[in-house]
């Protein structure tokens, strides 16, 4: 049983053989580590609310087309411009091509007119909601990322990771969580201040920069001990940007086992008031660097796409109609995917509702009919094996699971 | 226990400046803090030679948007003049020139309030001056409709930010138009009229972030009635003559109904202008932005009766941002124990602050730049339009607190290219130091 570096961390591998312990002990754990397998869940927030009846295309509802004269994908067939069909129904933006092998593969799952149930359409409370897990009330301060790992078993610093340059509102409360850019780049440029300052941010008052502190030094030591900051750079090119750099990162996290469970990244500009664009333009283009976003991902992983599921969220979808500028206003139902080894892909899940005026939502929207709860909830329990979803999404029901992992 | 003389007037200028110097501190003790809050309040009284020396090689800050698409042209019309540019002839160098004046200003300018609050306007009324031509459009939205306005009346602000053609490009409300279709035309880049119809995009953030907040009391009707209400609101030619024009054809002439109050049909230019004076005018505004304003100079979790204080003041004043000023500044809540050191630092204020109590040298070139950025706050580069947030939560990520001890050390290393610190001003542990990173 090879000793992984993650096994290492969890019994202070270090302090023990420091100690002198056996080695026989730390097998033996090695072993147990082994069958628990680390599971990690990766959530992907598409900031700005996309516009997913242009992602996944609704071709067969014919609405679809006389709601959208100039920005609406042409139907499947042949040719780079046209959608591509995923099951007769729905249809793939041309520019997500590159997720296309892996819907067929079964590893990438689509859920339609998905979201949250709030009728906000401000970009900021809809991405709080979103974030706190509690669509409509804004006493709760923290998000359900963080309440995941405030009820789990305790973790290592590395446990969970936001690659982004802030603390997200869904990562952030009691529970300790890092923020990273950078492996690399994760480090003093002065070491020797390190135990100084350390001690000095132990003892303020303010939580924020005490815990913030905290995650900072016992990320770095950690990073050191597991070699992780000399891994091999991984090969595999990612699109270009902030989106495709965090992507890399986490799966370099994923594979160098230092004990990553959750991470999150966010991709931004899905906000196409005016002149989205159709098969070309604004929005093909992020969709193109989300879609080889995720595909990179996926291949970098390699074996270890097993242990990972990602799940994509965005605040809001956008109006049905599009607007007097070519693109589309702030709307409500929208599109979520989930990716991973254990996901049961190559299906659209959920019920249409439909885009005739008397099935839209404030006659203008895309109606809800699956709850982002229910998703997430679903490959919480399921994947990560989490029992306390009451609390993780406090006041919220789940209806039958979905069956979107296995 | 009550602050002493000392402690308020060190606390004071932590808020009202972008940190203390040993000369301020001896300025404010001659003084007394009402004196030179006062002064502070009229900055065109107050000479301000340091920075008018240090500003004077940037020569973008003072040219018009038309000036600046002219001599700055984007990458493809340069390509098609047969021109290759320089790289300070790149729509990037006018944004890094405004970035390098907003730095050199927080460090030396005298004006120090002046220049808190044109930050946080400019973050209330954030432009991201990235997005197509507002590249050439911030320079003067800084200085012609923030500047002269931020120790103003709130209505004038609003309705100069809402004529603005940066804003009326950045919320796309310079291509909402009637959605009649007899009359429905939108403007393209080049001035022309195409078909078009409503953009509520404007509309909703000027109810939502710019005056009223999320919860002051609209509905998605009135976002819509108000996007009736501002169709034509455009701008003459954005890439060519970037002006505010009110344009009669895309106009929608019907009747409106905003927050219950009747626009009668037929008022043209004036429809936005009733609904400027009704938002600026609305309880909800003073509330919201005096929420904002106690959370920017007082606490991140404001104290409920010095808002509703400062919301009266705004109410009574007519929206006199000198009197909201002088409210606060002059509470009981602003000089209680809880509210000193009780704000985490931007990180545009912590490098300010370093380098003012070190008494750096800054050309405020792109090495210090990308230090900002490091700590998350690349100025005028917010993209969605809340700009950058005034709360701790923002600011204390590992990352970016990592990002703060870096630059504490390259400072005082004297590492960071174009920035100076005298030997022995300051350490790497005192300016990394928790204490250092609040105010």
């Amino acid at each position: 049983m090879e000793l992984t570096r993650r096994m290492f961390l969890k019994t202070s591998g270090i302090g023990l053989l420091a100690l002198g312990l056996p080695p026989s002990f730390l097998v033996r754990a090695a072993a147990a580590e082994a069958e628990r397998k680390n599971k990690v869940l990766v959530v992907v927030f598409q900031r700005g609310g996309m516009d997913g009846l242009n992602a996944v295309i609704p071709f067969k509802d014919r609405a679809y087309y006389a709601l959208r004269p100039t920005i609406a994908l042409a139907e499947p067939g042949s040719g780079s411009d046209r959608a591509i069909d995923l099951d007769g129904f729905y249809a793939l933006h041309p520019a997500l091509a590159p997720l296309k092998p892996l819907f067929a593969a079964g590893r990438l799952a689509v859920v339609h007119a998905a979201g949250s149930p709030d009728n906000s359409r401000s970009h900021f409370d809809a991405q709080d909601y979103m974030e706190t897990g509690t669509p409509g009330v804004k006493s709760i301060r923290d998000g359900w990322l963080n309440r995941l790992l405030q009820y789990g078993a305790a973790g290592g610093p590395l446990r969970a990771a936001a690659v982004t340059f802030r603390m997200p509102r869904i990562l952030a409360g009691d529970a300790p969580a890092l923020t990273l850019t950078s492996v690399e780049e994760f480090r003093l440029r002065d070491p020797l201040l390190a135990p100084a300052l350390e001690q000095r941010y132990a003892n303020v008052s303010d939580p924020l920069l005490r815990k913030s502190a905290a995650g900072l030094f016992d990320a770095m030591r950690t990073l050191q001990a597991t070699g992780a900051l000399s891994a091999p750079p991984s090969k595999e090119a990612y699109p270009s940007g902030r989106f495709g750099a965090s992507l890399k990162q986490i799966a370099a996290l994923v594979k160098s086992q230092v004990g990553l469970e959750i991470a999150f990244t966010e991709v931004d500009g899905w906000d196409t008031h005016v002149g989205e664009g159709g098969a070309s333009g604004q929005m093909a283009n992020r969709l193109k660097e989300f879609g080889e976003g995720l595909a990179t991902f996926a291949r970098d992983l390699g074996e270890h796409i097993e242990d990972v599921v990602v799940v994509t969220l965005s605040e809001f979808g956008r109006t049905a109609r599009e607007n007097g500028n070519r693109g589309t206003d702030h709307g409500h139902g929208n599109v979520m995917f989930v990716m991973g080894g254990k996901v049961k892909g190559g299906k659209v899940y959920g019920r249409w509702p439909g885009l005739d005026p008397d099935a839209l939502y404030e006659g203008r929207d895309l109606a809800l009919t699956t709850d982002f709860r229910a998703v997430c909830g679903e490959v919480l329990a399921r994947h990560l094996g989490r029992t306390e979803l009451d609390k993780i999404f406090p006041a919220y029901r789940a209806p039958a699971p979905l069956g979107i992992v296995t | 226990m009550a602050l002493t003389e000392d402690q308020k007037i060190r606390h004071f200028l932590g808020r009202a400046s972008f940190g203390a110097t040993a000369a301020e501190i001896e300025k404010v003790k001659a003084k007394g803090i009402p004196a030179y809050l006062e002064e502070q309040l009229e900055p065109d009284r107050l000479p301000d030679p340091l920075v008018e020396e240090k500003l004077k090689s940037l020569k973008t800050l003072s040219l018009s948007g038309s000036e600046l698409l002219e001599l700055y042209p984007p990458q493809q019309q340069a390509a098609a003049k047969g021109m290759t540019p320089a790289r300070d002839q790149s729509p990037r160098f006018v944004i890094a020139e405004l970035q390098r004046a907003k730095i050199l200003r927080a460090v030396y300018s005298a004006r120090q309030l002046q220049e808190v609050m044109i930050d946080f306007w400019t973050n209330h009324f954030n432009v991201f001056a990235a997005k197509g031509v507002d590249r050439w459009l911030v320079t003067e939205y800084e200085r012609e409709t923030i500047r002269p306005r931020a120790l103003g009346r709130f209505r004038d602000l609003l309705l100069a930010t809402a004529q603005s053609p940066a804003m009326l490009f950045y919320l796309d409300n310079w291509l909402s138009s009637s959605p009649d279709a007899a009359l429905s035309r939108a403007r393209t880049g080049n001035g022309a009229i195409r078909k078009g119809g409503i953009n509520e995009n404007y509309a909703r953030e000027l109810m939502e972030l710019h005056t009223l907040g999320v919860d002051g009391g609209y509905t998605q009707k009135d976002v819509g009635e108000v996007a009736r209400c501002f169709t034509g609101w455009t701008i003459r030619q954005p890439r060519g003559r970037p002006e505010f024009l009110f344009d009669s054809r895309m106009h929608d002439r019907g009747a409106k109904t905003v927050l219950g109050t009747t626009i009668a049909a037929g008022g043209g230019v004036e429809d936005g202008i009733k609904v400027v004076e009704l938002l600026a005018s609305h309880p909800s505004t003073a509330r919201f932005i005096s929420t904002k304003l106690v959370r920017r100079f007082v606490r991140d979790d404001p104290p409920a009766a010095l808002v509703a204080r400062a919301a009266d003041v705004f109410r009574d004043s007519g929206g006199d941002m000198k009197a909201v000023l002088r409210a606060i500044f002059s509470a009981p809540e602003f000089f209680s124990p809880e509210a000193v050191g009780a704000k985490i630092k931007k990180p545009i204020e912590l490098i300010a602050s370093a380098l003012r109590a070190a008494g750096g040298e800054t050309d405020a070139a792109q090495p210090i730049l990308r230090h900002l950025v490091a700590m998350g706050e690349p100025l005028f580069l917010s993209v969605p339009p809340t700009g950058f947030p005034d709360v701790a939560a923002t600011w204390t990520s590992p990352d970016m607190l990592l990002a703060r001890i870096n630059f504490a050390i390259d400072l005082t290393a004297n590492r960071i290219r174009g920035t100076r610190i005298k030997a022995g001003a300051a350490t790497a542990l005192a300016l990394a130091a928790p204490e250092f990173q609040v105010r």
